[in-house]
């Protein structure tokens, strides 16, 4: 990024300011697999891919797909002294059950099963038109800007070394199976974070203010 | 493209009369209420953070407490029942020596959760206070805070899994105890707390004191 000499005579559109730290630059946009760096606090400004927006649009639709079988079918299973016992994801969540553990539930689920399922949909609903070069979805400005909201209490990859803990503390108490959901959760944490990594929120952004141009 | 003009001063979009959009970083004369391309509410410092900062910390730290007080496990094996605390939790798993894991838990429940109320109240002091550490160390502080307060919510995952799946009847049932609620809303309170901030005081702390600045 370069420093702007005279920031009063810059059109707003050629400007891009630092949300860290409030720095202002003149926009020079980097090449494919270059990366924009804040001057002052080092934060990543503009990141483009090629392709990205493909990518990420795969990977959300295998992490939907994965989220929901992995939520319903069996996922831990113990047994003790001849009886058994299985789980599936959304047993584990809605295991808080009497009284204000009930809220507890209702968040747990979230965190780890509709959050995660909601910012993917949203991802895919924006940038589809984006992919296409078509004009974009109607609110995709406020779908887009939901999913970066729910950014942080997205926590299916949280949940996952919770499984690693849950796994030895219970191993004394009995034999602990993994069943298929256990796998697909593994699959889905690499990918929850190989798309986070991959997507450029500037260049989302400024795709859908000029659907276009880009 | 990486760093070019290292040497110069910045210009931050205040001093040039600008109101940025923290949410997609578009620059738009200083006053205007909204972001024209997405939306967000625009300010140039949140000036009240502060208040919020401390506010949503102090509920946070207050959660804490029963959050160690009350067990967070109830075992029911056979004929014993046992009560455990996150602490007397993590020192049973250290005495059948799974060490490993015994050190993630008391990391996840009681370093990390420490050390964001230490360092949240740190970083909403030391930008009121002149001079201090450099702002590039405080952002670094903020940025860890921001990343890795997710990660204590660990526990409460664990209590989760572990009462669905050890319920063999007659033989070995476990149940969350109080502490868990308690603890997912201390989390959930710091975490507010952690977002709550503003990031760009920290630097406006660092313009007041006429340093030299360092770009390191």
């Amino acid at each position: 990024m370069s420093q702007v000499a005279d920031l009063s005579h810059a059109p707003l559109e050629e400007l891009i300011v630092c949300p860290v730290c409030d720095a202002t630059y003149q926009l020079q946009r980097p090449k494919n697999g270059e990366r924009a760096v804040c001057v002052r606090c080092h934060k990543v400004l503009i990141a483009p891919r090629r392709k990205a927006g493909m990518q990420i649009i795969a990977v959300a639709v295998a992490v939907v797909v994965l989220i929901s079988a992995a939520s319903m079918l069996p996922f831990l299973k113990i047994s003790a002294a001849g009886r058994s016992n299985s789980v599936s994801i959304i047993d584990a969540a809605l295991s808080f059950t009497e009284g204000p553990m009930l809220v507890l539930a209702l968040l747990t689920a979230g965190f780890i099963l509709f959050v995660p399922l909601l910012r993917m949909m949203l991802t895919i609903y924006v940038l589809v038109p984006v992919v296409l070069d078509r004009p974009a979805a109607r609110h995709a400005v406020q779908a887009f800007r939901l999913s970066e909201a729910l950014r942080p209490w997205s926590m299916a990859e949280i949940f996952a070394l919770g499984c690693a803990v849950a796994l030895v503390k219970v191993a004394d108490l009995a034999t602990v199976g993994f069943g298929p959901a256990f796998w697909m959760f593994g699959v889905l944490v690499v990918l929850v974070i190989v798309q986070d990594s991959f997507l450029c929120k500037w260049s989302v952004w400024n795709s859908l203010e000029h659907p276009k141009k880009r | 493209m990486e760093l070019s003009g290292t040497s110069q001063k910045t210009i931050t979009a205040r001093e040039a009369g600008l109101v940025a959009c923290t949410r997609c970083a578009r620059a738009w004369p200083l006053g205007t209420p909204v972001c024209g391309r997405c939306g967000a509410k625009l300010v140039s410092r949140k000036e009240n953070s502060l208040q919020r900062v401390w506010a949503l910390w102090i509920v946070g730290l207050i959660c804490y407490f029963p959050a160690n007080l009350y067990p967070m496990l109830l075992t029911r094996q056979l004929f014993t029942e046992t009560d455990s605390t996150i602490i007397s939790g993590a020192v049973d798993l250290a005495h059948h020596g799974a060490f490993g894991i015994a050190a993630i838990i008391l990391i996840a429940s009681v370093v990390i959760p420490l050390g964001k109320f230490w360092a949240i109240a740190f970083l909403a002091v030391s930008v009121r206070k002149q001079g201090g550490i450099a702002s590039h160390r405080r952002l670094l502080m903020f940025e860890v805070v921001e990343y890795i307060g997710r990660w204590s919510m660990i526990d409460i995952f664990v209590v989760a899994i572990l009462s669905a799946l050890v319920q063999i009847k007659g033989l070995v049932t476990i149940n969350p105890g109080p502490a868990a609620f308690f603890f997912a809303l201390s989390v959930i309170f710091t975490m507010l707390s952690a977002q709550a901030f503003d990031p760009r005081m920290i630097w406006d702390a660092q313009d007041n004191d006429n340093e030299v600045p360092d770009h390191g």
